[in-house]
C-alpha cells in the first residue's frame, strides 16, 4: 500500500519503549544510520546498565507517557515500541502492563495528533491481533478479524491499541501510519516468556494439542522496522519467518521434555499462578499452545521487498545458544548408533554359531 | 530433510555387519531406516506445511494403516482415478455417511495409492473436528484443515487436491432407514471455492460406508448433553462397549466421475442461483453414481 508520495527520510525520530531489548536496539541502529540525522529515546524508567552502552548515539529522555508532547513536537517520525508482552510481577503485575500498553499508547497518540509537523507512526503490534478461536482459518492475512474477543491479557491489549492506530489514521491522514504485526520474536540475544519456556528441562503442553507456531528472528524484526522509518510504508503487515513449527518439533529440536496437561488443569494453575503473584504464563500462552498462530506475509514480502529468515532457521539461531537438553540430537544421534551396532553383533554371532 | 545444525548424518554410514550377506542386509537396512526414522521424529528433524501437514507421519503411519483397513477390511475397489488432474488444483466432492466419517479418511488413503502421481488429498473438517482435542491435532497432520472459504481457496491456489463433504452431519448422521439418499448440500460454499480459483469439481460416489455403523436410533438428549451433532445406536454400539467401534466390514466402491471445469465461470462466483445450480448438477452427478454402483454391488457384505 505504498502510495506516490517520495520517500523522504525523517530528520528526526523519536523512539519509545529504550529501556527494553527491542527499542534500545532499533534506537541503536537507527542513530547509527546516516540517513537520520537525531534519535530520541523515550521511556518511563532508565535504561539497565547492560542496554546504556548501545544507547550512546541516541539522545534518551526519561519521562512519562503523559508528557511526551514536548519531545514528539521536534518529531518528524514516531516509531512507538514500549510494549509489554507479559506482566512483570516486580513491575506492578498485568495493572502496570496494561497501564503502558494501553494508555501509554493513548497519551502517545494524543500527543501525535496534535504536532503538525509529524509526518510517519510506526507501532509495534502482534499477530496476538487475530484471537484465538476454534472457527479461525489456518492462516491470518492482515484483512483476517478476530472471531471473538481473546482471553488474554496481552491480545486484548494488541485489539485496544490497533484500535486506537486507526482513529489516529482517521483524525490525521497526512500522516503515514505503518502497523506491524509481529509473530514473537526469538534469536539467541533476546529473552521473551517463550525463550525461557523452551529453556526449561521440562516444559508443560496441552494434552492433544499440537499447535502451529511461527517465530520472527530479532534481527529480521529490527530490519522490518528500520525500513518503516525509512521507506514509506502505510497500512497493516504481518511480520513472521515463513514457515511453520509444531510445538512439538520445537520443543524436540530443544531437546526438552514435554508434559502434557490437560487443559482446564492449566488454566486452574495459571489461575492459582496469577494469585500468587508468580505467573510467568498467561492466558495469552495458553491460547497459543492450544490454537497456534500463522500469518500470511504476502504483503510484506511485496511491499518491502524483505523476506525474514524461516521460523525453523530464527528457532535453530535460538537453540545455537542453549545446552541442546536432555534429549540432544547428538545423544539420540549416538543412541541410534549404538542400538545398531548392538543389533549388528548379536545378529553376527548368531550366524557363526 | 534439512540436516540442521550441519551435523553428519551417521545412519547413512554404510557399515553392514561382517559375515552377513543375503537376506540379512535387507533387514540390516530396514532396521537402519526404522531408526532413523524414529530418530528424526524424535529430533523434530522433518517439516510440516502451514496447515500443520505432517507428509513424513502421514506416509509411514496413517496411509499404512489406512490402506490395510480398506483392502484388507473393506475390500475397496476403485474406479475413474483418471479423471482426477494429474497435477494442479481440483475440487474433489463426495457423499458423506457412516456415523464415523472413515471414508473421509479412506478416500485421501485411496487417492493417494491409485493416483499416477500418488497425489495427497487435502480434506476440509467441520468446526468440531478441530475443537476436540487429540483429534484436531491428528486432523491436522493427516493434511485436513477447517472447512472455511479462506483455507479451501488457499489450498485450491497452492494447487493442491482439495476433498470436500459438503452433506456435512446431515450426511454422516443419517438414519440407516436413509442410506444412500444424499442430503441438502447447503449454500455451496465449495462451489464457489472452485470458481474463485478455476478449480475443476470432480464429484466422487463412495458406496459401502454406510454399512460400517449402520444408525438405527440417535439419543438426542444425550448428544445435546455432550455436545456432539448426535449419539449414535448401532447394532454393536454401545451395547458392546469398544467393540461396537469395529466398522462392520462392507464391500466399497469408489468411482471418481468426469471432472467439471469452472474456468470460464470466474465471475459467477457471488451469483447464488449459479452456484446453487452447480451444487445441484454435483449432486445429481453424485447420486446418480451412487445408485449405479449399488446396482453393481448388491449383497452389502459380498466379498
Amino acid at each position: 500500500m505504498s502510495d506516490g508520495r517520495a520517500p523522504r527520510t525523517p530528520g528526526t525520530v523519536v523512539v519509545t519503549g529504550v529501556s527494553r531489548q527491542l527499542g534500545a536496539r532499533f534506537a541503536a541502529s537507527l542513530a547509527a544510520d546516516p540517513r537520520v540525522d537525531r534519535v530520541v529515546g523515550v521511556d518511563a524508567v532508565n535504561p539497565p546498565a547492560a542496554l546504556a552502552d548501545l544507547l550512546d548515539g541516541v539522545d534518551c529522555v526519561r519521562l512519562d507517557m503523559d508528557s511526551v508532547g514536548a519531545v514528539v513536537a521536534e518529531a518528524d517520525a514516531v516509531v512507538h515500541l514500549a510494549l509489554l508482552t507479559a506482566p512483570d510481577p516486580q513491575r506492578g503485575g498485568r495493572a502496570a502492563m496494561k497501564e503502558q500498553n494501553v494508555i501509554g499508547t493513548m497519551q502517545l497518540l494524543a500527543a501525535c495528533q496534535r504536532e503538525p509537523r509529524l509526518r510517519k507512526l510506526v507501532v509495534r503490534s502482534s499477530t496476538a491481533a487475530y484471537g484465538a478461536s476454534f472457527r479461525d482459518p489456518a492462516v491470518f492475512t492482515e484483512d483476517s478479524d478476530p472471531r471473538e474477543v481473546p482471553r488474554g491479557g496481552f491480545a486484548r491489549d494488541i485489539l485496544d491499541i490497533e484500535g486506537y492506530v486507526r482513529g489516529f489514521r482517521r483524525r490525521r491522514p497526512d500522516v503515514t501510519v505503518t502497523v506491524l504485526r509481529f509473530a514473537p520474536l526469538i534469536g539467541a540475544t533476546i529473552d521473551t516468556t517463550l525463550t525461557r519456556y523452551f529453556s526449561q528441562p521440562i516444559v508443560p503442553t496441552v494434552l492433544g494439542r499440537d499447535p502451529r507456531l511461527q517465530f520472527v528472528h530479532v534481527d529480521d524484526a529490527l530490519e522490518v522496522l528500520r525500513r518503516a522509518v525509512i521507506e514509506e510504508h502505510d497500512g497493516t503487515y504481518n511480520v513472521a519467518g515463513p514457515g511453520v513449527l509444531l510445538l512439538s518439533q520445537a520443543i524436540r529440536r530443544a531437546g526438552r521434555i514435554p508434559v502434557p496437561v490437560v487443559e482446564p488443569g492449566l488454566s486452574v494453575a495459571i489461575g492459582l499462578a496469577k494469585s500468587l503473584g508468580v505467573g510467568r504464563y498467561g492466558l495469552d500462552q495458553l491460547d497459543l499452545f492450544v490454537h497456534g498462530r500463522v500469518v500470511d506475509i504476502t504483503r510484506l514480502v511485496e511491499e518491502f521487498g524483505f523476506t525474514p529468515r524461516s521460523t525453523a532457521a530464527a528457532f535453530d539461531d535460538f537453540l545455537a545458544r542453549q545446552d541442546g537438553g536432555v534429549l540432544s540430537a547428538d545423544r539420540l544421534a549416538a543412541a541410534e548408533q549404538a542400538i545398531l551396532d548392538a543389533i549388528r553383533q548379536v545378529r553376527a554371532v548368531g550366524e557363526r554359531s | 530433510m534439512s540436516d540442521h545444525g550441519g551435523r553428519p548424518d551417521r545412519s547413512r554410514r554404510p557399515e553392514p555387519p561382517a559375515g552377513s550377506d543375503g537376506p540379512g542386509d535387507v533387514w540390516d537396512r530396514r532396521v537402519a531406516a526404522g531408526l532413523a526414522f524414529l530418530r528424526r521424529r524424535l529430533t523434530g528433524q522433518y517439516e510440516v506445511d502451514e496447515f500443520g501437514f505432517d507428509v513424513e507421519l502421514t506416509e509411514h503411519v496413517f496411509q499404512p494403516l489406512l490402506r490395510l483397513l480398506y483392502r484388507e477390511w473393506f475390500r475397496a475397489e476403485v474406479f475413474g482415478v483418471d479423471h482426477l488432474p494429474a497435477k494442479g488444483a481440483g475440487l474433489v466432492v463426495a457423499n458423506h455417511s457412516g456415523t464415523i466419517a472413515l471414508d473421509a479418511l479412506v478416500l485421501a488413503a485411496v487417492l493417494r495409492d491409485h493416483h499416477a502421481e500418488r497425489r495427497h488429498l487435502r480434506l476440509l473438517g467441520a468446526d468440531l473436528v478441530f475443537r476436540l482435542p487429540v483429534l484436531s491435532e491428528l486432523a491436522r497432520k493427516f493434511g485436513a484443515t477447517l472447512a472455511c472459504q479462506p483455507d479451501a481457496e488457499r489450498l485450491l491456489r497452492a494447487g493442491e487436491l482439495v476433498g470436500v463433504f459438503p452433506e456435512g452431519f446431515k450426511g454422516v448422521g443419517k438414519h440407516y432407514t436413509q442410506r444412500y439418499q444424499l442430503q441438502r448440500f447447503g449454500r455451496g460454499g465449495f462451489v464457489a471455492a472452485a470458481l474463485r480459483t478455476g478449480a475443476p469439481i470432480i464429484p466422487v460416489a463412495i458406496v459401502g460406508a454406510e454399512e460400517i455403523y449402520p444408525m438405527l436410533a440417535d439419543i438426542k438428549p444425550l448428544a445435546r448433553l455432550l455436545g456432539l451433532p448426535y449419539f449414535p445406536v448401532t447394532p454393536t454400539f454401545p451395547w458392546l462397549g469398544p467393540l461396537g467401534a469395529v466398522p462392520l466390514p462392507s464391500k466399497w466402491l469408489i468411482e471418481f466421475c468426469p471432472p467439471i471445469s469452472t474456468v470460464d465461470l470466474a465471475d459467477q462466483a457471488d451469483d447464488p442461483v449459479a452456484v446453487l445450480d452447480l451444487a445441484h448438477q454435483v449432486r445429481d452427478t453424485i447420486q446418480q453414481t451412487v445408485r449405479e454402483l449399488l446396482r453393481r454391488r448388491p449383497d452389502p457384505f459380498a466379498p
